[in-house]
Order: structure tokens, then sequence, then C-alpha cells
């Protein structure tokens, strides 16, 4: 059996809040900051998303649908695309209509909802899904969780909520001696499938590609395509963030031509591209993976540490899902919506102390200074949140 | 009478309360018929000029500076500052003064000082030159109005120096005026040495030393060693002239209960803290507010995270002129909890607005405010009782409030600056 290759990239972006004063509580409950919203996406839009996404559709056609893919966009990118640059959402559609494309379902508000709640993960997972077949016209299949975040339990409710495929990480500290280039079944349930981001492969092109600093600078399609034949197993999962293409590693470090050469360079060596649905289909498993506690993609220690690792993130987080259950009782369709963008996993990683090692990457994503300044700044949001809640319930 | 005085800031440039008070003791001199011709570093010319005649120590060229000058400002070596060294001036907004001076080119005039500076790039060593420079512009200007003044009149250390250097070239006697001391801004093992020496120096070399409270004068007395016969109280007061109470639109039906000032260890913002999550475990209905910043802020946003009260406590930042007001005019009650609080003139501006307030006894504006209910800074079941009395107790809060207001209203520069007055009387 040839070896195979899964590319899945994510689409993400927050909903960034404004500067929200403690004078505003009470008075103003507009939490978003527009303008950057609209300026990032509009950037981030033009770099990336429409010249990758024709990248990828004429390498479809070029390799006679040979090449194929994922894609998970979340809703809060969605929604951005929707209002801010509708024709992002046309190429996705495009890209789509080749058949060629998967799309996976992931929490609508790229959340921590999994760790928190059954209910709202569950609500979340089917407003996403909902999304997908509104605007591709697929029902997905496949689930990754926001960053890749996943653990026995976790594969307990995925699978409840009809999914029999889940993405996640590598992460050294499970695999122990195993290779994550195979197809694995979780320990809590043997029906689900996983398939494991091959994070070595994956960062040469998200994180080192442009560095010209590393020995294996520049980066060619060919080099690469050999160290997919030389790395053992049947599958190699190169699971990265979309916007890797034109926003983190820009045009001018070549990632484009990589990326136009790479399916053809891949295909020579007699290797083939699959879907994750098709990965699963095609690759029989080779071992049950034990997780009892969560891994996600995020920085060295593969953990939740990046949103939950300081007493700032978990006050955030256990004040912001005590309102849960008022909410399970307020049918606010607005109070709903606010509640979704405030869980978006951004807003606790704006929060993140860890400033010495992977702290560069957490600071180069911030719209704020100091993650005390992104604390204050989301507290005194939720409090004018909590206050409207109370009032919705009391008006119950 | 006329009095040469060197100030740091002046209205309505000002980073803390020490251009403050200096705008009140002019005005409450001028009321009492003396004079004054006010030097401070950088004057915008914006400042008002009604009741004092400001110098700007930025335009005058040091030429032909006595070397007696020289040599005293020789003898003064310093090479870098810690933060939080500064007494009222916030860290950013001082670090903000200072860069646009730099753009402004005006520290140029530093240049030919006959001394070699490190520049760290951080404030803290352009303080130390600033201060340096200013004692040398300080005895140039003392020289060239020799005749237009009776005695000089130096504010907290930062203009000690320039005292000690007009008293020298002229002879006149010297008042310095101690607002704060090295030992309210930090514990004893932590204190710089140099500003402790240039503090000790100006007191030394004074023939009164002015403080604002008993509480600093024990300080001035006990840890400097200065002889008590010249060390002279004489309370802050606050100028409440022209203020109107602004309205504002409460967005929350809490009791707000403020802590406004620097978050910094004199200020005790833990006690705060820890009262604050007393109060909320016997009542819902009240938030608490740290308006401010400073060294200890991201500290104060740790404890308040793990006590899990983050959404009954919020944080502002620094605040600025109006938006001060607005904090007071939202507030119900007002906590100074300072572990060593020289005078604190915070609360005088809350009970204005009719803010009850709860005060440490570890501050000079206790020795002065009958009507402010007061704690032990250290006793957090106490401030917490205090504040949860005064957020449920609806008679005791109109009473505090009338009474406050009352009796700060009747806290005068003019009362205040006559006791000055009497002191350079002393001298003459």
């Amino acid at each position: 059996m040839n070896k195979s290759v899964c590319l899945y990239f994510q689409v993400h972006q927050p909903t960034r809040l404004r500067t929200y004063r403690f004078f505003d509580i009470g008075k103003d409950s507009h939490y978003y900051d527009d303008f950057a919203n609209r300026t990032i996406l509009k950037r981030i839009a033009k770099n990336c998303y429409l010249p990758m996404n024709e990248l990828l559709l004429a390498a479809i056609k070029a390799s006679k649908g040979k090449l194929r893919l994922a894609f998970s966009i979340s809703g809060s990118a969605l929604e951005q695309f929707d209002r801010y640059a509708p024709e992002v959402i046309e190429s996705f559609k495009a890209l789509a209509a080749t058949g060629k494309v998967e799309f996976l379902c992931e929490t609508y508000y790229h959340s921590l909802a999994s760790l928190a709640s059954p209910s709202e993960f569950q609500h979340q997972v089917n407003k996403h899904k909902a999304a997908i077949e509104k605007y591709f016209g697929v029902t997905p299949v496949t689930f990754r969780n926001t960053e890749l975040i996943y653990s026995d339990a976790i594969a307990r409710q995925v699978y409840d909520l009809g999914f029999k495929t889940i993405l996640t990480e590598g992460a050294r500290h499970i695999m122990g001696w195993q290779s994550a280039n195979y197809v694995y079944s979780a320990a809590s349930k043997s029906a689900v499938r996983l398939l494991l981001r091959n994070y070595g492969l994956a960062d040469d092109i998200a994180f080192r590609f442009s560095d010209k600093a590393w020995n294996e600078w520049p980066l060619t399609a060919e080099k690469f395509a050999q160290w997919l034949v030389d790395a053992e197993g049947e599958i190699v999962n190169l699971f990265m963030d979309y916007e890797t293409f034109g926003e983190h590693q820009t045009a001018d470090s070549g990632i484009f031509e990589f990326m136009k050469t790479l399916p053809a360079a891949v295909l020579a060596k007699d290797m083939d591209f699959v879907t994750p649905s098709q990965a699963v289909r095609k690759i029989k498993p080779v071992a049950e993976l034990e997780v009892p506690d969560p891994i996600s993609w995020a920085d060295e220690e593969r953990d939740l540490s990046a949103w939950l690792g300081n007493e700032l993130q978990q006050e955030a987080f256990n004040k912001l899902y005590r309102l849960s259950e008022k909410l399970a009782l307020v049918g606010d369709s607005d109070l709903w919506a606010d509640f979704g963008h405030l869980q978006e996993s951004d807003h606790l990683y704006y929060m993140c102390t860890k400033f010495f090692s992977d702290g560069e990457i957490h600071k180069r994503f911030s719209p704020y200074a100091t993650p005390y300044e992104a604390f204050i700044n989301y507290m005194n949001v939720l409090s004018d949140f909590i206050i409207r809640v109370n009032y919705a319930e009391q008006q119950n | 009478m006329r009095v040469l005085m060197f100030g740091w800031e002046f209205p309505p440039h000002i980073a803390g309360g020490l251009g403050t008070a200096c705008e009140g003791i002019v005005k409450g001199l001028a009321h009492n018929g003396v004079e004054t011709l006010f030097v401070m570093p950088h004057a915008s010319g914006d400042e008002d000029q009604s009741a004092t005649t400001i110098l700007n120590a930025s335009d005058v060229a040091v030429q032909n500076v006595s070397s007696t000058v020289e040599e005293f400002i020789n003898k003064v070596k310093f090479m870098y500052v810690d933060s939080n060294i500064v007494p009222y001036v916030d860290p950013d907004e001082y670090f903000d003064a200072i860069e646009k001076m730099r753009r402004e080119g005006l520290t140029q005039t530093s240049v030919g000082f006959g001394q070699k500076f490190n520049f760290s790039g951080k404030y803290g060593a352009n303080l130390m030159e600033e201060v340096s420079r200013y004692a040398q512009v300080g005895g140039t200007i003392a020289m060239q109005h020799v005749d237009e003044f009776d005695l000089i009149h130096a504010h907290d250390w930062l203009t000690y120096l320039a005292g000690i250097a007009a008293k020298e070239l002229t002879g006149k006697p010297l008042v310095v005026h101690v607002h704060a001391t090295s030992y309210d801004r930090g514990d004893e093992k932590h204190m710089d040495t140099r500003v402790l020496d240039i503090e000790k120096r100006g007191m030394l070399a004074a023939d009164r030393v002015v403080t604002v409270s008993d509480l600093t004068r024990n300080i001035v007395i006990n840890k400097y060693g200065i002889d008590p016969a010249k060390v002279v109280t004489v309370h802050n007061a606050v100028d409440f002239s022209g203020r109107e109470n602004i309205e504002v639109e409460r967005g929350v039906k809490d009791k707000v209960v403020t802590f406004l000032g620097r978050i910094t260890f004199q200020k005790g913002p833990e006690y705060f803290i820890d009262a604050a999550a007393k109060v909320l475990k016997r009542t819902k209905n009240v938030r608490f507010v740290m308006a401010g910043s400073g060294d200890m802020m991201n500290r104060a946003i740790q404890q308040v995270a793990r006590l899990g009260i983050a959404d009954r406590f919020h944080f502002t930042g620094f605040l600025r002129g109006a938006e001060v007001q607005k904090m007071f005019a939202l507030s119900d009650v007002y906590i100074m909890p300072s572990v060593s609080e020289p005078f604190g003139i915070s609360p005088l501006e809350a009970m204005r607005t009719g803010v009850p307030s709860i005060i440490s006894h570890q501050s000079g504006a206790a020795e002065v405010l009958k009507y402010a209910l007061k704690v032990d800074f250290w006793d957090v079941d106490a401030l917490a009782d205090d504040i949860y009395a005064l957020v449920s107790y609806p008679a005791l809060t109109a009473f505090a409030s009338q009474q406050g207001f009352d009796e700060v209203n009747d806290l005068k520069w003019n009362g205040a600056t006559a006791k000055l007055k009497k002191v350079y009387e002393s001298l003459l």
C-alpha cells in the first residue's frame, strides 16, 4: 500500500474585543472591535485566503483531482467572511464544488466548551455542522476540536454526537515509542478513529519554512516530498493553520511556489493525497491510544496551559461557564451570540503568561500589550454580560 | 515678603499630587501677602500665573556658574535609579514627559556638566540627571534674581539640591518641604541610598523643615535624625474653587467601592483586595474598583483572580483629569488603606464629592479628618466591617457623606499657608 498524505488546514479568526472600560459596564453592550476585525480580516483575505484558495483550486485541477485536502472553518471566521469579505466564502465554495475537499466539524465558536459543559459543546458542534451544510452543502463527518484538544472523555462525547473520526496532535508524551504516522483508535471508544498530526513535518512548513538559520533552508517541494517518503508508517498528517500561507510565511518567502509544486512532487513519488474520511476508510488502525488528560497542538507542552495555565485564565473561564445554566433558561438570541463569542479560546490565549518560551508566539497573536490587560478588558466585558444575563433571567 | 520656590511640576501638566499642592501653596501665600517666584524644570507656558511668577528652568542657559555649585554638584554621583522612586509621579507619566523633553532637545543643556552619565534609556537615569541639572540651573537663577527674594523654599528631594545651591550662593535661609520620604516609598532594604542621601542633605542644610503631617514629622526626626526644633508640621489642604460636581450616569446598580491611586506597596492595595473578598462573602450587591497603575498592579490582578472575585472587582488602569472626577462621582465608598502615607489628598477629593471614606491610621490625612472612618492598614477585618457598614446602613452613609463634605470644605490653603508664613517670619 502506498503512503498517504493528509492535508488539513484550520481557518479561524477571533472576534476581537474593543477596549472596554469599567465605565462602560451596564451602559454599552457592544463588545467588539469591528474596525480591527474588519481590517485584519481583509488583510488576511488578501494575503492568504484568496490567493491560496485560488492556488489550491488550480492545483486540484492540474492534478486531475488527485490532490485532496480538508478544511475546518470556525463559525466565528464564517461570520466575519460573511460580513467583511463574502468573496472568501465564494472561493471556498468553488473548492467544495471540486468534490476533493472535505470540510470538518468543530465547535462553532472555536471554544473550549468540550472542557466545560457537555450541553454547550453539543450545541456548538451542531451549530457548526448546520453552518457547514448551509454554506457548502456537505455534512461533515470528521471532527477536530479547538486547537486539536483531545482526551478519552472528549472522544466519547464526540462519538455520541455522531462522528467516528477525530483529528488530534501526535503529542510525544502520549505517543511514546509509537509513530504518529498510523491510524489509531480511541481507547475510550474503539469505533472512533484518530488521525495524529506529524508535528515535525507540519512545523517544517508552518514554522521553519522561512527561517534562514535553519540548516534545511531553503525548503523545496522535492526535498520535502523525499522526507515524506522517508517517514515510517502509512500516513503523514500535515495539519496546520491556513494563515501559514501568505500571513505567517509571507509571499516573498516562496511559500506559494512551494505549495504549487508540492502536489506533483508528492504524486511523482508514488504517494497519494487523502482527506481524513478517506484515510480511515483506507487505513486500518494499528492500536488503541489512551489519552486520560487533554492534549492539544499548542506550545511545547501540548496541553491546555496556553488557555488555562494560570489563575487569570481559570478565573475568566470559570466565571464565563458558570453562566451556562442561567442562559439555558433564557431564550435571547443576542445573549447567546455574545456568549458564544466570549467563549472563543483566543480571549483566554491572550491572557497566557508563559512569556519566556512560547510567549513570543502568544504575543505575536495578541491585540493586548500584556496578559493582564487582556484579563482586565475581558472581565469588564464579562461583567456587563453577567448583568444582562441576570436581568434577562429576572424578566423571565 | 518674597520667596524663591523650587518645584517639580505645576498644573495643568501634573503627574501627581505635588504640582497640585504647590499651586495651592502659592495661591494661599498670595492671599497672605507673600509673593513667590516659582521655578520648575520645564514650564509649558499655560500655567496659571495669577498668584506667582513661574520661571522655566529650561529657558535658562547655564553660564559662569560659580565653582561652589560645580563642586557641590560633582559630589553627587548617580548612575541609575530604580522605578518607584519618584514621589507623586507615575512612572509611565514621567517616562512620557522625559521622552517628550528629549525629543524637543531640552536635555541639551545638561552637557558641559563635568560629569558623565551612563544613559540606560530608562527614566530613572534621566531623572537623576534632571535633578542634578536642575540644581545647577537653580543656582544660576538664584544669582540672577538675588535681589528679588528673601528666602528659599524647596519641595521634595527632587528640588533639594537646587535649594541648597541657591542657599550656598546667596546665603539666604532655606525651607525644605517634605511631601514624602523614602520611607513612604518602600521598605528600608530596597531604598535608594542616593535619594536618601539627597533627602538628608536637604533637611540638614535647611533652616526649617516643613512636613505635611505629624506622621512625616516623626519620620524626619527619628529616621533622618533632624533636630525636632526646626521641624514644623503644616497639614495639606485642598483647593476646590471652581470645581463643580460632575453628573454621571451610573451603569451598574450595585454600590461601588473605590481605591484610587498608584498601585504600589505604599498604598496597601492587597489589603483592599482581601477586604473586598470578605465583603463579597456577605453581600453581593457591591463592586470594587481599583483605579490607577503601578508596579504592584499585576500582582493585584492575580490576587483578584485567585480569590475568584474578578467579576466584581474591576481595574480601570491609569485615570486622567476628568476621569478621576468621574470615578469619584461613580463611587459610594472610597478607600485609602495606605501602609505609609505622608498625607494623602485623595480622600479629601472623595469626601468633597460626597463619598464617605475609609482611610488608614497610617496616613497624614487621618490627623485632620474627623469624619473619615479609620482603620489600621493591616486590619482587613476592620476594613471589611467598615465597607459593609457603609454599603448597608444608609443612615451611617448619609452622616459620613454630609459631615465629610462640610469638613473638607473647611480645609483651606489660606489657613495652612498662614502657618507657613509664620515659619518664614521666624527665619527673617
